[in-house]
């Protein structure tokens, strides 16, 4: 299994948001989670990824069979996890072009490579900008800085494509995006579906995975994952809201 | 260097000579109360003279008084001080104060000493708030001043601080007991009223408890156009969750030097606004060190001078975040015209360890004029990286869109003009939390702007007649 | 007397941008960081000729005898130093260091080399290998960017390079002691002219014991086709440096300068006070750029260049410019204020300023923009960032006078801080007397925001290298007015600098 999420508590400054979450993910597989607001879905994703003040209480992060909690993010992201952020941030002064060398440079000293020939990079980041459709030159803009809601999330999608990661959480991807903003990054993410990787989809919308279509759905409920299925979920979700999963935790 | 440096001014020989008889230091006290000093009031005395002994006044030489020179004025003859005068006339005919809808406890110094009849020389008054004469209060209650007086001041920072510890006359005393919160502003007038040029001296110790409140109006007016030289030294205290409304109006003659240096200490949680309001004056210097010592304290300074002919107003306003999680925000606007000059120095010091203090410093200034002018300072020094502050400093002129805007809809330039400045400065005038004075401020500053204004006989608030309310006729909201 | 001297390294170096790719501006220079060293802390044994410690006429005697200066060159520095013996060091920064023994210091150190060299076989084989390994070639084949270097060791001009190329045009560029020799009329008429020895108490010493520095004029009309650079460097024990620099752009004339500063480690202080005075004629255009780099003292404050430097430029004609980049990483103290004063009508100055503390360094900086003539404009871009125990302070003027009609200025002055031990400090001071100015200014003072720094660590970039990234991104406003061999060097300093910085 390459990420196995067991009984994870986790508490932001003393109070407990997720409260014992199980999620399994295998190579090849795509993950939905859905759920109303404040259930603790983009918790999920900081603790994944190790953001701090995200205090582990108790539970493990299992990926590629080891624990991963004690990581510092950028350790995390080096050994493949990827988060597209639900609010990209804006880093003044830093173009695209600098922070994602940077970034590639990083994971291939990691490894223990040779840093990406200046030609080879400019080639991949052409590539890459196709993938998603990104016309303007990146050089000269700064990271998300001036950036529309659209190409925000269209950049994460390019840097996703352009570090490769084995494992990636969409924390709300699809959140302010117009139909064809969303066509765009759901082939993006379908252009880098293998069966080396897999994604966890975090969204409140079924619309989404209509365009990226999921293996299974999980529905999110006060920091558990409290009912989990196909992709068919999604759908009965849609047509019976959130209320009906209030009822299903009530009743037990 | 200046020759001001070592050169012995008139007025400094005379202060020192005022005091020649260093053993007995109370005689200042004595001519008025006929009583025994409290030890630590004549202890500052002492202290006060030896500093001033050797600083002496402050000359251009100085930093922090490059821009503001008084030194023609220590060339003067003053008297120093007066005698206390009679209580013989009821305050309110000397002047009286008829804003409607705007009641407020009137105390008054008259001289520099303070002014009433003997029974109300200290009162405790229904809501339990004590207000009455500093020098009577240091005997009645030595217990406070053993813990508060000359607490906080500074009289090393400077000669007029020194030498007004050194000779005060008397001055206003409040202490407002715990959780009491008063509706009933307290308004202070100081007046001066003598035939000869004099120096005067007044101290002010202000006391707010735990969890009080209290609205405070500082008046300083002048009667006549004689030449005055006024010194003040306000300490003022908030306990935890106290929250005081301090506003300055400040309408003196164009022959008169105002020198006042407000110290304030404030607790946790504790709430401070500040309005100062400068309208007319020959030269007015107003400083504030404020020391936000303990979490969750505010501090809101703000400022609004009107100056013209060759006025002087000068505004240093230092806050130092000394705990964390305190807020401040400094805001000082200003139109000079003629040959007025400005100065604002504002001073956020945020020290080590004091994490998530915010402050924000802002001073904008118009000159109408090719002859005015405006020297602007204003000062970050920070020794925490989790803070948020920023300061901005403008020095511009009339909108000229806006200008143009308003012309085109037919108002003659003159009111065009007029409505700008007011508009300029209503940010300020708008922070003033008393509805009543907000609209009597709101009307001095018409006047003021349209030259109506100049020192009143009486008390400043007169100034606004509720019958002939003074209006633009233009409607603000349509801008 | 010392065998050994101090040099103050004089190199010129031209730029060609057709050579840079644009791949350079994608080069990561964060990866070229290795260490963080001081990497130019070595010293170089080369045989000097040094004064005798301390300060007095006959010391002033000596230097203008050894630079056969005529004799109102003599004079000028007699009255500077009989000035400066009236007045007291300036306390009004906001820094502390112990008083500087001023009759425990070397006035004169010059590597023991009769004149400038007038081919590279002359130079002392050591001085080549130090230029090498600072890593700026003297011998003009091997320049891989075009650049013309003069260099300058401890007191006196070593080589300049390209003379030649400038000839052509008519730029005179050379050491300040050979254009004394050479072109004393200019000197005469415009020495002291911005920066008179009454100007400070710095101003003041300089004036009185300048040793060399670098004389440029440019013609009428001539766009300088290469960009000119000083590259100093301190290297004898005790030894203060002294350079002076005078630059005169004739009328419509334009160049481009650039200035480099190193010093080997060592544990005491060194006094660095130099002048720059610069004069433009109408229409014409001086931009200046400084990448200060003097050894800063170590991790625990021992040591360091205490740096008090008189910078000023004077538009004098109408529609002049004078711009000022500069970036500061070195220096125990720095204590520098470059100044336009904008006497011709139209006439613009500019300060972009760059300046980064760490460790015990303090640095007091700004500048002071003086509005005389009409329509004058200036900017202020200044960055301070503060990291380990120090502090470091803004301090600027901005002044307006009465006949300045419609002068504008704009400031900007952003701090930001690294830790909770370091101080970030904004001192404007605006004085203005001219009702149909403008003058704006703004500042801010934040950290880095976490959420900046998860967002890079998210992306695989260690902390370190997240701090590194964003400061540059923090300072990209500044150092992209740095012309590019320089940027990209100043990047890399920034990046060394903070390195450590946090925990």
């Amino acid at each position: 299994m390459l990420l196995n999420i067991k009984d994870l508590h986790v508490s932001i400054d003393g109070k407990e948001i997720l409260k014992g979450c199980n999620l399994g993910v295998n190579n090849g597989e795509v993950h939905a989670i859905m759920g109303p607001n404040g259930t603790g879905k983009s918790t999920l994703a900081a603790a994944i990824t190790g953001r701090e003040g995200y205090d582990i209480t108790s539970g493990e992060i299992i990926y590629k069979g080891q624990d991963i909690s004690e990581l510092s993010p950028d350790i995390r992201a080096n050994e493949g996890i990827f988060l597209s952020f639900q609010y990209p941030v804006e880093i003044p002064g830093v173009s695209i072009t600098n922070f994602m060398r940077t970034a590639i440079n990083a994971q291939r000293e990691y490894r223990g490579e040779q840093p990406i020939a200046a030609g080879e990079f400019l080639k991949k980041m052409e590539e890459k900008k196709k993938l998603v459709d990104i016309q303007s030159k990146l050089t000269n803009r700064s990271v998300n800085e001036g950036f529309s809601g659209g190409e925000k999330k269209k950049n994460e999608i390019f840097q996703m494509a352009m570090l490769e990661p084995t494992f990636a959480v969409l924390d709300e991807t699809d959140s302010g995006l117009d139909i064809d903003a969303l066509k765009v990054v759901a082939n993006g993410v379908n252009a880098l579906r293998s069966e080396n990787n897999a994604f966890v989809v975090i969204t409140h919308y079924q619309r989404l995975l209509d365009y990226i279509v999921p293996d299974f759905v999980h529905v999110m409920y006060d920091g558990k994952i409290v009912k989990s299925g196909g992709k068919g979920l999604a759908n009965e979700l849609e047509e019976k809201g959130y209320d009906w999963i209030k009822e299903h935790v009530q009743n037990g | 260097m200046s020759d001001n440096k070592n050169k012995i001014f008139p007025l400094e020989t005379s202060l020192k000579n005022s005091y020649m008889d260093k053993t007995k230091p109370l005689n200042h006290a004595k001519s008025g109360s006929n009583a025994i000093e409290h030890k630590k009031v004549t202890n500052s005395r002492l202290n006060g003279y030896n500093i001033f002994d050797k600083t002496g006044l402050p000359t251009p030489v100085i930093e922090q008084w490059r821009s503001t020179n008084i030194t023609k004025d220590y060339k003067e003859n003053y008297l120093i001080g007066d005698n206390k005068p009679k209580f013989d006339k009821q305050i309110n005919e000397i002047f009286h104060c008829s804003v409607h809808g705007f009641d407020t406890n009137v105390f008054a110094l008259l001289n520099g000493w303070y002014y009433s009849t003997p029974d109300k020389v200290l009162q405790t008054l229904d809501n339990g708030i004590i207000v009455g004469s500093l020098a009577v209060a240091q005997q009645k209650y030595p217990d406070l001043f053993d813990d508060y007086y000359n607490e906080i001041a500074r009289p090393d920072s400077h000669g007029f601080n020194a030498i007004n510890a050194a000779i005060f006359t008397d001055g206003l005393f409040i202490y407002v007991p715990d959780n009491v919160k008063s509706d009933k502003a307290v308004q202070l007038i100081k007046m001066v009223n003598r035939d000869d040029n004099i120096m005067i001296n007044t101290r002010n110790l202000i006391i707010l408890g735990e969890n009080s409140r209290l609205s405070f109006l500082h008046c300083d007016d002048s009667i006549n156009q004689h030449k005055g030289l006024l010194a003040t030294n306000t300490e003022i205290f908030l306990k935890k969750d106290a929250q005081l409304d301090l506003y300055k109006l400040q309408n003196l003659n164009n022959n008169t030097t105002l020198v006042n240096s407000t110290f304030v200490k404030q607790d946790a949680n504790s709430n401070l606004n500040v309005n100062v309001l400068t309208f007319n004056g020959g030269i007015i210097r107003n400083e504030f060190t404020i020391d936000l010592t303990e979490e969750g304290a505010n501090a809101d300074i703000s400022g609004m001078y009107l100056m013209d002919d060759k006025q002087h107003v000068d505004n240093q306003v230092k806050v130092i975040h000394s705990a964390p999680n305190c807020t401040s925000s400094e805001l000082f606007k200003g139109v000079l015209d003629d040959h007025a000059s400005g100065v604002f120095n504002g001073y956020i010091y945020v020290a080590r360890d004091a994490q998530q203090t915010m402050a924000f410093q802002k001073n904008a200034n118009i000159l109408m004029t090719s002859t005015a002018s405006i020297d602007t300072m204003p000062f970050l020094e920070i020794y925490a990286d989790d803070v948020k502050c920023s300061h901005g400093a403008t020095v511009g002129q009339l909108d000229n869109d806006a200008l143009f805007y308003l012309m085109q809809r037919g108002i003659k330039e003159s009111d065009a003009k007029l409505l700008l400045m007011y508009a300029f400065v209503t940010e300020v005038t708008n922070k003033i939390g008393i509805d009543a004075l907000r609209n009597s401020v709101d009307d001095m500053v018409k006047k003021r702007l349209r030259g109506d204004l100049s020192i009143c006989d009486k008390c400043i608030l007169q100034c606004s007649t509720p019958d002939l309310p003074v209006e633009f006729e233009i409607d603000m909201s349509k801008i | 007397m010392s065998k050994f001297i101090n040099f103050a390294v004089l190199f010129i170096f031209i730029l060609n941008r057709n050579q840079m790719k644009e791949e350079k501006e994608n080069e990561n220079i964060l990866d070229e960081v290795t260490t963080s060293e001081y990497k130019y802390g070595f010293y170089t044994d080369i045989e000097t000729e040094t004064a005798p410690k301390g300060l007095n006429e006959d010391t002033i005697r000596f230097i203008s005898k050894k630079k056969n200066e005529p004799e109102w060159l003599l004079e000028f520095r007699l009255k500077a130093f009989r000035y400066w013996q009236t007045i007291e060091e300036p306390n009004w920064a906001l820094l502390n260091h112990p008083p500087i023994d001023y009759q425990d210091i070397i006035y004169y150190a010059a590597p023991k080399q009769k004149k400038q060299a007038e081919s590279l076989d002359e130079v002392d084989p050591e001085l080549l290998e130090t230029f090498n390994k600072l890593g700026i070639s003297l011998e003009e084949q091997k320049m891989l960017t075009g650049v013309a270097v003069d260099a300058v060791v401890d007191s006196v001009s070593v080589k300049t390079t390209f003379q030649d190329t400038l000839a052509k045009h008519g730029i005179i560029f050379c050491s300040f002691s050979e254009a004394v020799q050479d072109h004393p009329e200019l000197v005469r008429e415009y020495l002291g002219t911005v920066v008179p020895h009454t100007d400070n108490y710095f101003a003041a010493l300089n004036s009185a014991v300048f040793s060399d520095g670098s004389f440029c004029y440019i013609p009428k009309g001539v766009r300088c086709p290469i960009e000119l650079s000083t590259y100093f460097r301190i290297n004898a024990a005790n030894t203060g440096q002294f350079e002076r620099t005078l630059l005169v752009a004739d009328e419509g004339a334009y160049v481009s300068y650039l200035e480099g500063c190193t010093a080997p480690q060592r544990d005491e202080n060194q006094l660095h006070a130099a002048i720059v005075e610069i004069i433009t004629h109408d229409d014409a255009e001086v931009k200046y750029s400084t990448v200060q780099n003097w050894y800063p003292g170590d991790k625990d404050g021992k040591g360091g260049i205490y740096n008090f430097v008189t910078k000023r430029g004077l538009c004098k004609g109408n529609n002049s410019k004078i711009s000022w980049t500069q970036v500061e990483t070195g220096s125990a103290i720095t204590w520098k204020y470059p100044s336009c004063t904008l006497l011709g009508d139209n006439s613009i100055g500019e300060f972009y300023s760059v300046a980064v503390t760490n460790n015990y360094q303090q640095a007091d900086t700004g500048t002071k923009m003086i509005h005389i003539g009409k329509n004058t404009r200036s900017t202020i871009i200044s960055k301070g960032i503060s990291a380990g125990k120090s502090n470091n302070s803004y301090r600027g003027l901005v002044r307006v006078s009465k006949k300045a009609e419609n002068a504008r200025n704009f400031s900007q002055c952003d701090s930001l801080l690294l830790g909770d031990k370091c101080g970030a400090h904004t001192f404007p001071y605006i004085k203005n007397s001219n009702s149909t100015s403008v003058v704006e200014h703004e500042a801010t003072t934040s950290k880095i925001s976490e959420d900046q720094l998860f967002y890079c660590q998210q992306r695989g970039i260690d902390t370190e290298k997240s701090i590194g990234l964003i400061v540059n991104g923090y300072a990209k406003e500044v150092l992209n007015k740095l012309p590019m061999e320089f940027a990209v060097e100043a990047q890399k300093l920034l990046a060394i600098t903070l390195e450590g910085s946090v925990g």
